[in-house]
């Protein structure tokens, strides 16, 4: 298993560590629920060291991942960021991503599970195109301060960057800690505020030692994979695995913004896949709420008076909502909000307990998307 | 050392005699693999029904925390007096007392041995070799 710059330090930090997308990471340092309410409330701390880091250069770089990528990456302004997918001519997704346009190139920010496929993927790809590919992620590392008050907590560390200008899905360079050039932008997983901060193998530990040494007295924590998996599903953000996979396309997931079939564009693999999902979608992404006992989770079906009509992509408890949530595909007319439907915990089992649930507009919640 | 005056299973579940019944719970081991130590991690538990005859091994209910589901399996086979209802409103006395009030099913069983279960040193040896 891999290990991030970060590694030793969740283990003194008492972390519990799983395995995730080859690394070995911490899925929780306290209790799940709590360090969600904590970036919730005040602000957390994420290692994202896992997290697949490519820079794509050379004078084809548009043009080429304009060729892999569903959005319009020669259309995003420099110094802003795009999700954005890669897909299969068959228009299923192997995996997602978020594309910084720099002035000279372009940087990918990859999953962690996917990013040995992804760079296979392009390289298989960048025949005919003048691009290099440099896969960064082993000896970089990746930050991300979520919530309230990330801002407060980085304006102490950083120099040269006027935090408070950079909007939204947007990324500047400034001095951190006394790093210069320092990647920053405004992204993350969680619907808050918050920065994601690009560092140097070396350096991840001293900057993660400040942010949280500076975040103190802000009540900021150190963040597990665990309360990000529950923060990412309040927020409506997909997980490749769950909402996206080789059997669910972006279209159906609600995952349109990130999938251009603007004329200019040209073609890309998976477009004529796609335009035909988007001219007669069969099912859609929505959220699902009830008020428990049980969590929903992955793979549990959903009926609607007695016919099995969809199934569960990711749940879990919600602090936010204080009931249980849940990412799930139902059939085309049951997508409205208000939908009352039945949760089904063992579907071969007609005896089963049935759980009262009912459909809920994605996301839900976030700070960022008014 | 876990107590003696009961039976442990490899699916970490212990069986207790009790006059005529038998009374089940999960060991202080199954909580904290559940709940990582934290009570707030486990949501729900879900218990059979006074009547449902269970036989040595059979799944009788589940534990849900945050993260994951585990099946509950009986230990040795009976018949179910008895549910501890109230662990299902009250998840945290499984963290506080596993081995009194967090106790889960009251049985019948259906003969009074216990052999082919580990005593407390056997379990504590079969928990340390999983950690390690």
């Amino acid at each position: 298993m891999k290990q991030t710059a970060l590694h030793d330090a969740h283990a003194r930090l008492g972390a519990k560590l799983i395995e995730f997308g080859g690394w070995h990471m911490p899925v929780q340092y306290e209790a799940i629920l709590d360090e969600a309410k904590c970036v919730r409330t005040t602000a957390g701390l994420f290692d994202l060291g896992h997290m697949g880091r490519v820079q794509v250069r050379g004078k084809d770089t548009l043009a080429f991942l304009d060729r892999v990528c569903t959005n319009y990456v020669a259309r995003i302004p420099v110094g802003a960021i795009r999700y954005s997918l890669f897909c299969r001519a068959d228009g299923h997704p192997i995996d997602d991503l978020l594309v910084y346009r720099e002035r000279d190139g372009v940087y990918l920010v990859v999953n962690a599970s996917n990013t040995t496929v992804d760079l296979a993927w392009l390289r298989e790809h960048q025949r005919g195109f003048d691009v290099t590919i440099d896969d960064q992620t082993e000896r970089t590392g990746m930050l991300a301060i979520q919530g309230q008050r990330s801002t407060d907590v980085m304006r102490t560390l950083v120099e040269d960057c006027d935090l408070a200008s950079i909007g939204y899905y947007k990324f500047g360079f400034g001095t951190v800690c006394g790093l210069r050039d320092t990647r920053i932008s405004r992204t993350g997983y969680t619907g808050e505020l918050g920065y994601e901060i690009y560092l140097d193998n070396r350096d991840v530990e001293r900057v993660w030692n400040a942010i949280l040494e500076a975040g103190r007295g802000h009540g900021v924590r150190p963040i597990g994979l665990g309360a990000r998996d529950i923060l990412r599903l309040e927020a409506g953000m997909p997980l490749y695995g769950h909402e996206i996979d080789a059997t669910h396309n972006p279209i159906e997931a609600g995952l349109e913004f990130g999938v251009s079939f603007a004329p200019e564009k040209g073609d890309w693999i998976g477009r004529s896949a796609l335009e035909k999902v988007k001219a007669a979608p069969r099912k859609r992404l929505v959220g699902i709420v009830s008020d428990g006992p049980r969590v929903p989770r992955q793979g549990h079906r959903l009926f609607s008076n007695g016919r099995d009509v969809g199934y569960v992509c990711s749940g879990a408890p919600s602090p936010t909502l204080d009931k249980m949530i849940a990412s799930a595909y139902v059939e085309l007319g049951l997508e409205k909000p208000g939908t009352a439907l039945e949760l089904a915990f063992k579907p071969t089992d007609p005896a089963s307990k049935r759980q009262a649930c009912a459909v809920r507009e994605l996301p839900f919640f976030s700070r960022t998307r008014k | 050392m876990r107590p003696n005056d009961r039976k442990y299973s490899q699916t970490h579940e212990w069986v207790k005699i009790d006059g005529d019944t038998a009374l089940i719970g999960i060991t202080d081991f199954a909580v904290q693999e559940l709940s990582n130590g934290k009570d707030s991690e486990l949501v729900y538990c879900d218990l059979p029904e006074p009547g449902r005859m269970l036989s040595a091994g059979e799944t009788f209910g589940e534990i849900e925390s945050v993260k994951a589901v585990s099946d509950l399996n009986a230990p040795i086979a009976g018949e179910v007096i008895e549910s501890n209802v109230a662990i299902e409103e009250h998840l945290e006395v499984l963290s506080k007392d596993p081995w009194g009030a967090g106790w889960m099913l009251r049985i019948k069983p259906e003969r009074k041995s216990l052999d082919g279960l580990m005593d407390a040193a056997a379990y504590d040896k079969f928990c340390a070799s999983i950690k390690h």
